[in-house]
Parts: C-alpha cells; structure tokens; sequence
C-alpha cells in the first residue's frame, strides 16, 4: 500500500475512536448548558443547572463525604502500606511471593465479591454483637457498624495493595549503601531511616497516596455494599441516574471532567519541568 | 537493609481480617442455608439462573473481543508515533477513565434513548427511530465504551517494546501487512493482549450497573442477580455467596488462561 494512503487511514482510524471516545462526554458538557430538561434538543444557553448544583445539598454532602474518606483513608494506607513495604523488603523470597499473591487478591477479585464479601463480614459482626451484648447484658461492643467504620474499612482495604506495589519496587531500586553509610556516619537507625530512607521513597509514598485518594473517590460497586445509609459522591450519582431525567448530572460530569483535565495538564507540567531540570544538572 | 520484618505485620493482620476473612465467610454462607446448616442446595439453584450466567459470558465476551480488535490497531499506531506524542496520546486515551463509570454509562443512556440524540440525527435523514437502548446491544457498547481503555493500554505498552527493524525486516524479506500482524505483532504482543482481556473480561462479566442502566429490565447479568440477593428484593444472602463463589470460579479460570502469557514481571513486584 502507498505510504501516504496508509497514513491518512491511521489518522482517520484514531480520529474515529477518539470521537468514540470522547462523543459522549462532548455531548454532555453540551447539554448542561441547555435550557429546557431535554436530553437531545438544544432549547437555549443557561447556567441555571450549574447554580442549582451547587444548591443541591445531596450532592455536596455527598462530595463532601467522599473527600474526607478518601483523605483519611489515604493516608491510613499509605502509613500502613510503606510500613508493610519496608517490611516486607526484609523478608526472604517466599515469603515475599506468597504476600505478593495475598495482595493481588483485592485487585484481580471482581469489586463485587470484595463488596459483598466486606458486607457480610459486618452483618457478621454486627450479630456477634448483638450475641455478645445480650450475653454481657450491657453494650460494650458497637452494633450499628454500617456507616463511617465500614466504609473507612472497605476504602482502606482495596487501596493498601496500590501502596505496596508503589513502593516495594522504589524500595528495591534504592542503594542500600546510603543507608548503611548513614549508620557509619552515626545516625541512629531512626535517623537513618528519616533523613536517608524516607526522602528517597517519597516520590513513590506520594504517588500511593495519590492513587489511593482517586480510587477512593471513584469507587462505587464497593462503598455500595458497605456504606448503610450514607452517600458518597459515586452513589449520590448513582440515585440520580435512577431519577432518569436531572440534567444537573450533565453539569457535574462537566465539571468533573474539567477538574480531571486541570489535574492532568498540571501534573504534566511539573513533571517535563522536573525532567527538564534533571537533564541540565547531569 | 531495615531488618524490620515486624513492619509489615499490621498490613497482613488488616488483609487477613478483611480480605481473606471476608471471602471465607461468603464461602461458608454458600454452602450453608440460613439455619447455618451445610447445604449445596444453594449450588444447585444456581442452575436454574445458568440463562443469566450465559448471558453474562456471552456478553462479556463479546465485549471483550470487540475491544480487542478496537484497541489493537490503536496499539500498534500510537507506539509507531514520536516519543512526545505518544504521551499526549497516552493521556488522551486515560482521561475518560478518569471519568466515574456511572457518568459515562449515564452520557450513553442519553445517547441512545428512544427520542435521544442518536435517533434525533437518524430521522434528520430520513431513519429509524430505532430501539436501542434496553437491548443486549446496549449493554455491549456499554461494556466496550467503559473499558475499552483498559485494553487499549497494555496493548500499547507490549507494542512499545517491538523494535521497529523486526518490523521492517519482515517486509524485507516479503511479508505483507496480514503476514506482519499474524506472524509478527500478534505473537510480539501476546502479554498486552493477555492482560487486556483479563481487564476487560473480569470488570464486564461482573458488571450490574451497565446492565441496569443500559439493559433495562431484561439483560440481568450475574452482577445484577448478585445485588438483587444482598440489597434488592430476592434477600437471600447464602444464595447470593454461592453466585460471587461461582463468578470468582469463573474470573479465576479466565485469569488461569491468560496469566500463563502474562507472568512476566509479576514476581518480582514485591
């Protein structure tokens, strides 16, 4: 085939499924500024939708939830899950590989056994509670788990594993020598471990952290199963899809789209910048 | 270095308490009936939904394929682009998974209904209206449109790692573009595809929300049948862990098929 031919049916091709791609989410950026609540007519330019938004209680409350769960969920794995790494780090190959299997489970385990299968260990707490109240005859244990606890638990479970497969390899590629040359230098281990360890796996303990806050935020099927009657932003949408026609929706994506992009675009940046930077000093 | 096994001991306390525990539990509620008495009747009324759990294998893997074919020649063109442009590219294909799942099956729903936007720009030219949300066909594009990216990824890291003289080689020595995709590329990527379709298949065979928004009422999927016995109307919490225990037997035959291509570089992760 000519050369030039098989170029332009590249372009054409990837121009094709990236409007696949991104048709949909155009369309919807689209409608959130239609005027009447129709979903394919375009009726006339508004704002109204974005200000009834940022009006809605449901939704903000939701957001606000989500925010906090992932920040305090984040950083309860990312703590336990650097701590497991360097742990880990000292242990002998199988010992290691077994570990390893152990944290691939909540990552290859479809999102709705590990949901399910969270529930049911709190509806089975929440019996052995129950029994073990009555038998005591005074509540010592807490009953009516369903709510916070559950769903800090379940976020904490699937985001531990991102934490040590972030910081495991770091670990692996850092010179043991620094280390030890910090000893020889005196520090205690402790302080070797601050100045020394810690400061090279930061990058690594960072990008966890950040993982961990976006699957938090993201994760529906999961907080579905553990949440009881709280709402996360996930599931507040999810009740929205349900009411079929709430054209806030259109602008929630919009914005959340927006704020991805932002996201991305800047972290980019930083990174050519630091790339950039670290070329010109070697 | 930091000889400090002892580190790692409340991660594994946290993930026997609620990951292995937790699984355990859903495999003795399966095999038990709600007396807590053993049991296999569970199991074996699971026959009586073996029309959904079709469904849900025949869809999935529809979805599957139809990505694979997608994203491979979408592989294959963004790691034959320039180093600086594959990265916008990369980028391009990631953001709308960024994007919660729920929105973007959301976005479909409004493409795709009867007076939607699809059927609108059909009549313009004289087709349609046609049904096509509430089918099976729905439930499919759904599946390929959300996880599409999934596949599109690995496919694209694995053809990276092609050099470009085997490539060029083969069309020295006569090869056409068929003969380089079958004896080239195809073998050359075998552990992009085998983790592209574990990614596609694993999430679009469990899946319960793109076949309810997208389905309507009559494309029950396992997912579906699953939610229905823990927070739908059907309540039956040992019928449902006998499901999950059947879908985790499923996703784990798959992965035996496609992790034997896959292996490399998963044993040295930890």
């Amino acid at each position: 085939m000519k050369k030039k031919h098989w170029r332009a049916l590249q372009r054409a091709y990837l121009v094709m499924l990236f409007s696949f791609l991104y048709l949909p989410i155009a369309v919807m950026a689209v409608f959130s500024f239609n005027e009447s609540k129709s979903r394919s007519v375009f009726t006339g330019f508004t704002l109204d939708w974005y200000k009834s938004l940022f009006s809605n209680s449901m939704i903000l409350d939701a957001l606000a939830l989500s925010l906090v769960i992932a920040v305090i969920s984040a950083v309860i794995s990312t703590v336990l899950g650097t701590m497991a790494a360097i742990g880990i780090s000292s242990m002998d190959r199988r010992s290691r590989l077994i570990i390893s299997n152990l944290s691939y489970v909540p990552i290859v385990n479809p999102e709705i056994i590990t949901g399910v299968s969270l529930m049911l260990l709190f509806v089975a707490y929440q019996s052995f509670a129950a029994w073990a109240n009555s038998e005591m005859g005074s509540a010592v244990l807490p009953e009516a788990i369903f709510g916070w606890p559950t769903l800090l638990i379940a976020h904490i479970s699937f985001c531990l594993p991102y934490v040590i497969f972030n910081v495991s390899p770091k670990l692996r590629q850092m010179d043991v020598r620094l280390y030890e040359a910090a000893l020889d230098l005196g520090c205690t281990p402790k302080q070797a471990f601050f100045k020394v360890v810690l400061p090279e796996l930061m990058p690594a303990i960072l990008s966890a952290f950040l993982i961990c806050i976006t699957y938090s935020i993201d994760d529906f099927i999961i907080s579905y199963f553990t949440c009881g009657t709280l709402q996360t932003l996930p599931i507040a949408i999810y009740s929205m899809t349900r009411k079929k026609v709430s054209p806030e929706i259109n602008a929630l994506s919009t914005i959340m789209f927006l704020a991805i992009l932002a996201i991305i675009l800047i972290t980019n940046f930083m990174d050519s910048r630091q790339y950039h930077k670290d070329q010109q000093k070697h | 270095m930091l000889q400090k096994k002892s580190l790692a001991g409340p991660y594994l306390v946290w993930m026997v308490a609620f990951i292995i525990a937790p699984l355990l539990i859903v495999g003795y509620f399966a095999l038990t009936d709600a007396a807590g008495n053993f049991t296999l009747d569970n199991l074996t009324t699971i026959g009586r939904y073996s029309t959904v759990f079709a469904r849900s294998l025949i869809l999935a893997a529809i979805a599957t394929v139809i990505c694979l074919v997608l994203a491979f020649p979408v592989g294959y063109f963004l790691s034959r682009l320039r180093a600086s442009k594959q990265h916008i590219m990369q980028m391009l294909v990631m953001l709308p998974m960024w994007m919660n799942f729920l929105l973007r099956t959301y976005a479909w729903m409004s493409l795709l209904e009867k007076n939607g936007i699809i059927n609108r720009v059909l009549g313009l030219i004289g087709l349609g209206p046609f049904d096509m949300i509430n089918t099976s066909g729905a439930v499919v594009l759904g599946m390929v449109y959300n996880y599409l990216p999934y596949m599109i990824l690995p496919l694209y890291t694995a053809m990276t790692k092609i050099d470009h003289s085997i490539i060029e080689a083969a069309q020295d020595l006569g090869a056409g573009m068929g003969k380089i995709v079958t004896r080239v590329l195809i073998p050359m990527s075998v552990p992009g595809i085998a983790t592209g379709i574990t990614m596609v298949f694993v999430p679009a065979v469990s899946t319960f929300i793109i076949s309810r928004m997208l389905g309507g009422g009559s494309n029950l999927l396992i997912g579906d049948l699953i939610e229905l016995q823990f927070l739908g109307n059907s309540y039956n919490y040992n019928l449902g862990s006998a499901m999950s225990l059947v879908l985790m037997v499923i996703v784990l035959l798959c992965m035996s098929f496609t992790t034997d291509f896959g292996e490399e570089g998963v044993e040295g992760v930890v």
